[in-house]
């Protein structure tokens, strides 16, 4: 069996999701990053984006990530943020109002939330 | 029905009402302290992460943030303090609220210049009260805190940290908060947030002695603490938020618990009184009746003769 990471996404409140994944992509302030089994200890800020999980078992676990950061040590990652949603727990008529109403209000760290959330949930 | 008799039944009724309601409120505070201590529950792991992000920069490279370094000569310090926004629950916010005054006057004692920030509407209320100065203060949210909260206390205090002190700014922050140690024991007590001590912070995180990898810092040391630093300051003021909602529900829940109780001793007692007052006026009537007819008895028996 491959080598697997060990994912904690952990939100402010709650533990988002967590399991064995063979790759997870997320977006740095300096850049996207994919991380394998093996990777160098690593800490880095994390852009409001989507993260993408490849889990163990094939399949693909999309995350709109706010406001976190990225550490990974010894196989273990874990994605912390102050506000992180799974892909298909957006509700998308929601996150198309709130760009919307962003939009209106020239707010432009809530739009730009508000389309994070949205590109999320297209993608699953 | 005599009139003492009429009263103690009257104030019988109230004390049931009165039990009705306090056992109401002792329920509903007894359902809260589980959900509050799920939710301290549920912060856990975004904290400890954090917590040994924070040590792995602070001790992985020898960056100075405004964040972590200790001021010379420390002119203001800042105290936050944690009550809640409704009473009836005991001794909970006089405590916190004492702690706090213990707080100040060992800092004014040691020269420093104290600005106060408040949570929680029974704190302000204290302080308005004695024509206090409040920097700043928060109410409406002390019984179920949420992220954003913590997020909106924390932001104008890690404001005033990096302020310069001349120009009006804090050399630290002091938090005053109660802390919930089991469904019995809650705790006021007060801890430095800021400046923070790399070495406790190390300590908490890895108490084992364990050795932390060598990160490789993205986009760079500097940038990841000073990202860091403000979100470990805000979970930890969302912990004490937590964990002071949660004693603020045990308090209430033991304080309304012994209100129940009282009631029903006071129930007791007047049901015993007041037996004894019906008791009393039946005892009067019978005798009144058998004077009455004795005295009949007696004038009847006085004229046939």
């Amino acid at each position: 069996m491959a080598a697997e990471l060990h994912v904690a996404l952990v939100a402010a409140d709650r533990e988002v999701w967590s399991g064995q994944a063979t790759l997870v992509v997320a977006r740095t302030t300096s850049g996207d990053i994919g991380v394998m089994p093996g990777h160098q200890p690593l800490l880095g800020v994390l852009e409001s984006g989507p993260v993408t999980i490849r889990t163990s078992e094939g399949g693909t676990v999309i995350a709109a990530v706010h406001g976190g950061f990225i550490s990974f040590a010894d196989d273990k990652l874990s994605l912390l943020a102050e506000i992180a949603e799974l892909s298909d727990e957006i509700d998308v008529q929601r996150a198309e109002r709130a760009l919307e109403r962003a939009k209106g209000d020239d707010d432009a760290s809530a739009e730009r939330r508000a389309e994070v959330r949205l590109r999320a949930a297209t993608a699953r | 029905m005599g009139a003492q008799l009429r009263v103690y039944k009257r104030r019988i009724r109230s004390v049931t009402a009165t039990k009705k309601i306090t056992k109401a409120m002792e329920m509903i505070a007894a359902s809260r302290v589980v959900k509050a201590q799920r939710k301290v529950a549920a912060s856990t792991p975004y904290a400890t992460e954090l917590t040994r992000a924070v040590t792995a920069v602070g001790t992985g490279s020898n960056t100075k943030h405004p964040l972590t370094t200790q001021a010379e000569t420390v002119t203001r310090s800042a105290v936050l303090l944690l009550t809640s926004d409704r009473g009836l629950a005991g001794a909970f916010n006089s405590n916190a609220i004492k702690a706090a005054e213990q707080l100040t006057e060992r800092l004014e004692r040691e020269g420093k210049e104290v600005d106060v920030y408040i949570v929680g509407r029974r704190g302000v209320a204290h302080y308005n009260f004695r024509e206090r100065k409040i920097a700043e203060s928060w109410s409406g949210f002390t019984d179920e805190p949420t992220y954003a909260d913590a997020k909106k206390v924390a932001a104008p205090l890690i404001e005033a940290i990096e302020t310069e002190t001349a120009e009006g700014g804090v050399d630290e922050l002091h938090i005053v908060y109660t802390e919930f140690v089991s469904m019995m024991t809650q705790q006021a007590l007060d801890a430095r947030l800021l400046p923070l001590s790399l070495e406790e912070v190390a300590q908490e995180a890895a108490p084992k002695g364990e050795i932390l990898p060598l990160y490789d810092f993205e986009p760079s040391a500097e940038d990841v603490l000073d990202a860091l630093l403000p979100r470990y300051v805000e979970s930890r003021i969302y912990n004490a938020l937590l964990q002071s909602a949660a004693s603020k529900h045990a308090a209430t829940r033991r304080a309304m618990k012994s209100a129940t109780d009282n009631a029903g001793e006071l129930i007791e007692t007047l049901s015993r009184l007041a037996n004894a007052a019906r008791q009393a006026e039946i005892t009067q009537e019978i005798s009144e009746i058998v004077g009455g007819s004795a005295a009949l008895a007696d004038a009847t028996a006085g004229s046939d003769r």
